[in-house]
């Protein structure tokens, strides 16, 4: 776990000083079809991998005569904007953008600073019962979430939670304390001792270091593990399928939720152009946040498979 | 010097751990639980010994359904790693070789910013995509790409190939997160050796099958867990892309959609739970076994 945040970035395999040794003729064409197929074999995958995406955005201009027309990859007969404005109002796209972006807020500020806390203790302090804690939260990976959904559904609903953000917060953060605290426990142990023996000689006391001096040690981990439960929770579908249900949470649902509603609706009414300006909405910030992000996102989302 | 040690363990502690109590841990108990009773989310909690288990041996549909599971259980890994480990090795491997060295194909950024973004899209979202994509008519991305003279493939509304298209889902989703886990592995493995197989002759396919492959066996090894624990999931797909959920005619159904819904739908949470607990040993079973099956001398460094 010491090397959780390299970046997987090395594409090229490298070598010192390069030795032309007198190569056989053959060698080189095995080499270069290979490299031939190798481009072919990528391009294949490209296309395979971002060819339903452009469909989508293709699609979400055209009228329902044109989708129905074969020819999905044809460029749309005019651009108009107009789908994406029924997709935002009238389809809630918007709302349920705004609904996922607070609850993620939430419940990754709260995962992090409840995760980062409960693993600091854990992995610097000994007292009795932390073996315990520690193998309960880390105990916690092992069970299918669906195993839970039934009881969890009538905790919320005795404590009045049902059909709340809080709740759905509440679940999110305790659902994600398991990975959180297992990944941080493991990065606060690799930190060095020294600096923190210096503050508490200087008078520190154990929450002034946390904050002040570990937490700023230890930051490539929190940006990684951040990054993992940002993403995670963003993507969630069944928590909120099962928690923000009932009357009056219509304008509540999250994205994911939304989109899968809009699919439905969509279906019924044929307004297939809407449901692709919303599903293109809802990749957009995406496609965004990762061309910004890149790096970091691949480092934390992998961060956790790495040893 | 420890001065305070307690009041602050104990601070920071409470609250994660109280939290974590009340809606992971009493929900995995009561999961038990619920598994032994005929509880239907109201009233009364009635105790009925194995009989949900006995019933469930009974039921057509969970074994239909567990079937399912399996098919994915078993294609899901093997296809994925499978894939993204030749992408992996022709992006770091596949290039033109210049006096001895071995580079990345060009390009192998571009590809990889590519392949890792569907990773980013909710499966929820990749669902109600392919369901177009997928579509029974023109309007479906594929049929739209085949020539009018063919008769439109039903794809989903097809029992024999349903779950091929959640299959393909799945692997679409999940290959170019292993991409990029796979080239780190690869990165990270001593260029000095592939020099030295080379210039013992060895030709690329050779490299793959004799280095590259061994010194990545523990990161396969995880990913090979990861696919299995998403084969047993799978419900966001099913739920929202498949025809009547979990059709046509049970032709796609899977466990987690049973859970769900038992536990929503049909009110026997604990008939759901038994199903639960099922399945919780089925993930255990499934991740000791590959752990012990796929142990090797440790070849990394």
């Amino acid at each position: 776990m010491s090397n959780i945040t390299s970046v997987p970035g090395a594409d090229v395999v490298p070598t010192p000083a390069a030795k032309s040794a007198g190569r056989k003729p053959t060698v080189k064409r095995e080499v270069n079809a290979l490299t031939g197929m190798a481009h072919i074999g990528l391009i294949l995958w490209a296309l395979a991998t971002a060819g339903p995406l452009i469909w989508v955005v293709l699609a979400s201009f055209k009228t329902n005569t044109e989708i129905f027309l074969g020819k999905p990859f044809a460029l749309p007969a005019s651009f108009s904007f107009k789908t994406y404005a029924d997709a935002w109002t009238e389809a809630h796209v918007g709302r349920y953008f705004i609904n996922s972006v607070i609850v993620v807020l939430l419940s990754t500020a709260g995962t992090m600073l409840l995760g980062s806390m409960s693993a600091y203790v854990l992995a610097r302090y000994r007292f009795f019962g932390n073996r315990f804690i520690y193998y309960l939260f880390v105990s916690g990976l092992a069970f299918p979430t669906f195993m839970a959904l039934g009881p969890l559904f009538y905790i919320l609903r005795s404590m009045g939670l049902l059909g709340t953000y809080t709740g759905l917060v509440l679940v999110y953060i305790a659902y994600s304390l398991p990975f959180t605290v297992f990944f941080l426990a493991a990065f606060f142990k690799t930190l060095p001792y020294e600096i923190e023996e210096a503050a508490t000689v200087d008078g520190a006391s154990h929450t002034r270091k946390f904050f002040q001096i570990m937490m700023p040690m230890a930051r490539s981990g929190l940006v990684s593990i951040t990054i993992f439960n940002i993403v995670g929770q963003w993507n969630q579908y069944l928590l909120p399928l099962a928690i923000i249900t009932g009357p009056g949470t219509d304008d509540k649902l999250l994205l994911t939720q939304g989109i899968a509603k809009i699919s439905v609706s969509a279906g019924y009414h044929a307004e297939w152009s809407t449901l692709f300006a919303a599903l293109t909405l809802s990749i957009l910030p995406m496609i965004i946040v990762y061309a910004i992000f890149q790096r970091q996102i691949q480092a934390g989302l992998t961060a956790g498979a790495v040893k | 010097m420890r001065h305070g040690k307690y009041p602050f363990i104990i601070g920071f502690l409470v609250v994660p751990v109280a939290l974590y109590c009340t809606f992971v841990v009493a929900a995995y108990l009561q999961a038990f639980q619920l598994s032994f009773t005929s509880w239907s989310g109201f009233g009364a909690i009635k105790y009925i010994g194995l009989e949900n288990f006995h019933k469930l041996w009974n039921d057509d549909l969970f074994w239909k359904s567990l079937r399912h599971n399996l098919f994915l259980l078993i294609l899901l890994p093997v296809v994925t790693v499978a894939l993204a480990l030749v992408i992996a090795f022709l992006l770091n491997v596949g290039g033109s070789s210049r006096g001895g060295q071995t580079r990345g194909v060009r390009g192998s950024k571009a590809y990889r910013i590519i392949f890792f973004f569907p990773q980013l899209l909710a499966l929820a979202i990749v669902a109600v995509i392919f369901q177009r994509v997928f579509g029974p008519d023109k309007s479906g991305m594929i049929n739209g790409l085949f020539p009018d003279s063919w008769d439109n493939w039903l794809f989903l509304a097809d029992e024999r190939w349903a779950m091929t298209c959640i299959l393909i889902v799945l692997i679409w989703q999940a290959v170019g997160f292993y991409v990029v886990l796979f080239s780190a592995g690869m990165g990270s493995i001593p260029a000095e050796i592939y020099e030295a197989a080379a210039l013992d002759g060895a030709s690329r396919i050779k490299l793959f099958f004799r280095i590259t492959i061994p010194l990545l066996w523990g990161t396969i090894q995880v990913a090979w867990v990861y696919l299995g624990i998403a084969a047993f999931d799978a419900f966001a797909v099913v739920n929202i892309m498949t025809v009547d959920r979990g059709g046509p005619n049970g032709a796609t159904s899977v466990l987690s959609l049973m859970i769900w819904r038992n536990t929503f739908e049909f009110s026997q949470v604990g008939y759901a739970s038994a199903i639960g607990v099922v399945l919780f040993f089925l993930t255990l079973t499934f991740a000791a076994l590959t752990l012990r099956v796929t142990r090797r001398e440790s070849l990394e460094a």
